[in-house]
């Protein structure tokens, strides 16, 4: 081959490097390993850690442990699907095209919404997303964030949507789920973003906050962590948000240590065009048959470059495959069953708590996660219960480090999978650290 | 001919006719196992969902079906020759996936305590160091989620760099063959793009890029190789140029699998580059993800890293999350939590089962390759550079003059010859750009397969049978989709046929 090139050596073929640049030799890394090598030195790694489907696990705060279905993970490492490109082709692509089109109406339908786009990176993007799209829309700049969302949500949003010169006023952080958005909306206001359940567990209505964000001009943009939820209470949809942008790993992935997961971004048709992210439409085919493409890339970097509506690239598409699969077995039954399991779960969790000494819980409402106010430091608990075998929640602490109204607060959460034991373990051990 | 045989069910043999989801349900069909949940007294505060949703209900073989039939719509890699430019389409080993599902790994929480996962900040870290040493850069950022957001790390980085010194910059330059994520990306970070012209040889225009250097300039964004296939030649002296006038070199890495183990980008002068796993380091493109964007970091820019990062502690690993100590910098956080874990794992199985001098050779491979298409089709083609190439052949559409046959055309009649098509129409600087980059996978049969096919369509072309490119493909699933209606009057959600009527009325 070398020779049908013409070159007489590789030297030849990399003839425009300046010669200072090109290595003459191999870099300092190992030399190349045989596979069962490999995957006995990542095993290795993997044996260092706490596996949290192995010990009783009550960790959520926008990561959450279910069942997968074992189809799930069949269906996604299929190779047409694992291994295709971007659907740029889509006389070739169909089979990716297709399941996109039924992820966004899926997703369409649990948020109560009228469109969805075709996924992105992660719920915390999508939320910065949400905040630079209602900037275009209301032509305004300064979003108010609600402190019930995500700590990792407010960050990156300050930090992404702060770059659409938006002006980012974050509330205080609120463990109370008592805050007034409402008194903070004005002229000026172009979002009020808000979490349902939010990071501590409290589930509100947002109908009064959309009401008065519409008033004043402004967009109600709702995040949800933990997706299932949306099987057991009104979809944010329902209760007047104008954009909602949720994560969506719960269904069909895994924790994966926080990544990838797969964002959810839904609007009314209104906003469509100012919408974010990959979209894929239903069209058809020179004989007449229904296909689908990738469609208004007008809006994306491909086409506009400077002046696109966000420099995304990429969806989450094999974790949007995977959610798709996961609610396509699910169905309307399944998913307001699995809603209704990790509801009872809490609820039997939260009684069992109720009696042990130490322990206030500080929730009224919530779906499967709630706090807990501890008679000590949360982080310290954690790490004793640890020592013991038990991922007993997440110490409030760790998201909010500087701030000591959250030091003694502890988030826990119980789902499908949580057992009764797990909980009596939990039980055991806080009445052995405390 | 097989293509005009009429089914009664529309099948044909293989080719499955597959509806969607939604047409297919069956009220109370159900592909999980869950039990009806215990009644609980509820606390949902009042706001039960009221109502059906409106998702279908199918049985877990139904779902199995239906998901097997649509994905042998696709074209993967793994299916056929996919020498999609730019998009680096290797290869994807399985022994990657096997690693990334252990369920130390795959049933890790990312808020556990740091000292129950540091099997999990090993490997990232292992991960980073090599990235480090392939790159000859001494940091790296792990955690944004996919190349556009590394550019937009790699760019904030820059400005926070900038506005630390107190010295706040307006442009940025940006060659006119750079990804359409470049100045998206530039422009997200509040910089007007200024756009650098190329020469006649497909490299950036020095004196041109020259002119336009003052201190008004934070940084250039410059892909190498570039869009078209070609090493920068002038590079360092680029770097040197950029850096005298006071701003940053960004360095799109998109490219990085022409050059790695024998390029480093550091010994090039880059201030940072971001880099797609998924392509260089072959975690599957999934249909459009997940991606992953690491971006290596010069010590000018290390310190501005964004959230979170991995440092070696007393006790072992540690995982910084705040904008403290070693972190006082950090320009913020870019996604949730630490980074696609996942991806990692993938990417680091890669990188071992080559090792340093696999990794050196990988490169030579997918170079000598594009080198071959381009030697074997450069009296077919039109080549639009003299030389040889680097990862990627780029051709323009001059071949195709007077055919009545475009780019578009001739790519869709390699689908029905078995071929995924090349890249069309980009980079944006060649007429008609036919960009081909057959990575280091493919053998020199597939290679040879392909040259013949190219070869003998455009003798087809060239003979006047314009008619047999316009229809093409013809063996697809689909024949070509009707773009513009479906961008006109968007249909983007399957609806119940009643409010369709509905809707008509």
């Amino acid at each position: 081959m070398l020779a049908a090139t013409g070159a007489k050596s590789m030297e030849d073929i990399y003839c425009d490097v300046p010669a200072e640049a090109l290595l003459a030799k191999t870099i300092d890394l190992p030399p190349h390993q045989g596979e069962m090598e490999v995957e006995r030195a990542i095993s290795a790694m993997a044996a260092k850690n706490l596996n949290a489907a192995e010990v009783p696990s009550f960790l959520g705060g926008g990561a959450y442990r279910h069942h997968v279905p074992a189809t799930v993970d069949a269906m996604i490492q299929r190779g047409e699907f694992l291994t295709a490109y971007t659907p740029y082709q889509p006389e070739v692509s169909q089979g990716t095209l297709q399941y996109l089109f039924e992820f966004q109406t899926q997703v369409a339908l649990i948020t109560g919404m009228e469109v969805a786009n075709a996924s992105m990176y992660d719920g915390a993007t999508s939320c910065a997303e949400a905040v630079a799209m209602a900037g275009r829309v209301s032509k305004r700049k300064k979003a108010i964030v609600s402190g019930g969302l995500h700590p990792h949500y407010r960050d990156a949003t300050s930090t992404i949507s702060g770059l659409h010169n938006m002006d980012i006023d974050l509330a205080a952080a609120n463990y109370a789920g008592d805050e007034d958005l409402i008194s903070l909306i004005d002229n000026d206001t172009a979002c009020v973003v808000v979490q349902n359940p939010d990071f501590f567990g409290h589930i509100r209505d947002l109908g009064p906050l959309a009401s008065a964000c519409h008033e004043a001009g402004a967009l109600l943009i709702a995040v949800v962590t933990e997706i299932v939820s949306l099987g057991a209470i009104t979809s944010p949809g329902a209760m007047g948000a104008d954009i909602v942008a949720t994560e969506g790993q719960s269904i069909g992935n895994a924790l994966n240590y926080g990544g990838p997961t797969v964002g959810l971004f839904a609007v009314h048709n209104k906003h469509l065009r100012q919408m974010p992210g990959r979209v894929c439409g239903q069209t058809t085919d020179t004989e007449g048959k229904r296909g689908f493409v990738l469609t208004l890339s007008t809006r994306e970097q491909h086409i506009r470059r400077e002046k696109a509506t966000s420099n995304i690239c990429t969806n989450s598409g094999l974790c949007a495959l995977a959610f798709t699969v996961h609610m396509t077995l699910l169905g309307e039954t399944g998913f307001a069953r699995l809603a209704g399991l990790n509801h009872a779960s809490a609820v039997t969790l939260a009684d069992k708590l109720s009696g042990v000494a130490g322990v206030e819980i500080i929730n009224e409402t919530f779906f499967n996660e709630f706090t807990l106010r501890l008679s000590g430091p949360a982080a310290a608990a954690v790490e004793a219960m640890a020592a013991k075998g038990v991922l007993g929640g997440i110490p409030v602490s760790r998201l909010y480090p500087d701030n000591p109204d959250m030091e003694n607060l502890l988030l826990v959460t119980a789902t499908e999978v949580t057992t009764g034991d797990d909980m009596d373990a939990l039980v055991t051990a806080l009445n052995e650290v405390l | 001919m097989a293509d005009t045989h009429e089914t009664i069910t529309g099948n044909r043999g293989l080719q499955l006719e597959e509806s969607l989801i939604f047409e297919q349900s069956s009220e109370g069909r159900l592909g999980v196992d869950l039990a009806e949940p215990p009644h609980v007294e509820n606390r949902l505060g009042g706001l039960e969902r009221e109502g059906p949703i409106g998702l279908p209900d199918l049985s877990e073989p139904q779902t199995v079906r239906h998901y097997t039939r649509i994905s042998q719509n696709n074209y993967g890699i793994d299916s056929g020759f996919y020498p999609l430019g730019s998009c680096t389409m290797k290869h994807n080993p399985r022994l990657n996936e096997k690693v990334a599902r252990l369920p130390g790994f795959a049933s890790l929480h990312p808020l556990q305590p740091v000292s129950t996962t540091q099997g999990a900040l090993e490997l990232i870290d292992a991960c980073a160091h090599w990235l480090k040493v392939i790159c000859g850069m001494p940091a790296v950022a792990m955690s944004p989620a996919a190349g556009a957001q590394g550019e937009l790390c790699g760019m904030m980085a820059i400005r926070a760099a900038l506005e630390d010194r107190g010295d706040v910059r307006k442009r940025v330059l940006v060659p006119e063959s750079a990804h359409g994520t470049n100045p998206a990306t530039a422009a997200a970070c509040g910089y007007a793009v200024d756009t650098i012209p190329a020469n006649e040889r497909g490299r950036v225009d020095f004196d041109a890029f020259v002119a336009k250097l003052d201190t008004d300039v934070a940084g250039i964004m410059l892909t190498n190789p570039n869009t078209c296939g070609l090493f920068e030649t002038d590079i360092i002296k680029i770097a040197d140029a950029i850096h005298d006038a006071g701003g940053f070199f960004y360095c799109d890495g998109a490219n990085l699998n022409a050059i790695m183990g024998r390029v480093r980008p550091g010994d090039l002068g880059v201030d940072c580059m971001h880099i797609n796993l998924h392509k260089t380091f072959s975690t599957p493109h999934g249909g459009g993800g997940p991606g992953a964007g690491p971006v290596v970091l010069s010590e000018a820019l290390a310190d501005y890293a964004p959230l979170p990062f991995v440092t070696h502690g007393e006790d072992g690993f540690d995982l910084v999350e705040h904008k403290t100590g070693k972190a006082a910098k950090a320009f913020g956080r870019l996604k949730g939590f630490h980074g696609q874990m996942g991806m990692f794992i993938r990417s680091l199985a890669f990188m071992m089962s080559h090792g340093g001098d696999g990794i050196r050779q990988a490169s030579a491979d997918a170079v000598l390759n594009a080198n071959y298409l381009l030697a074997e089709l450069k009296d077919t083609l039109s080549p639009s550079f003299d030389g040889p190439c680097m990862h990627e052949a780029l051709f323009d559409d001059s071949f195709l003059k007077d055919t009545d046959v475009s780019t578009l055309d001739f790519a869709k009649a390699m689908i029905d010859e078995g071929f995924h098509p090349m890249t069309m129409y980009f980079p944006l600087v060649v007429h008609g750009a036919l960009l081909m980059e057959p990575t280091e996978s493919e053998s020199k049969e597939t290679l040879d397969q392909y040259i013949d096919a190219l070869k003998g369509l455009t003798a087809k072309a060239k003979a006047g049978d314009a008619a047999y490119f316009h229809d093409a493909p013809r063996l697809t699933p689909r024949r070509r989709l009707d773009e513009t209606s479906a961008a006109r009057n968007p249909i983007l959600r399957w609806r119940p046929p009643v409010d369709e009527a509905e809707a008509a009325e």
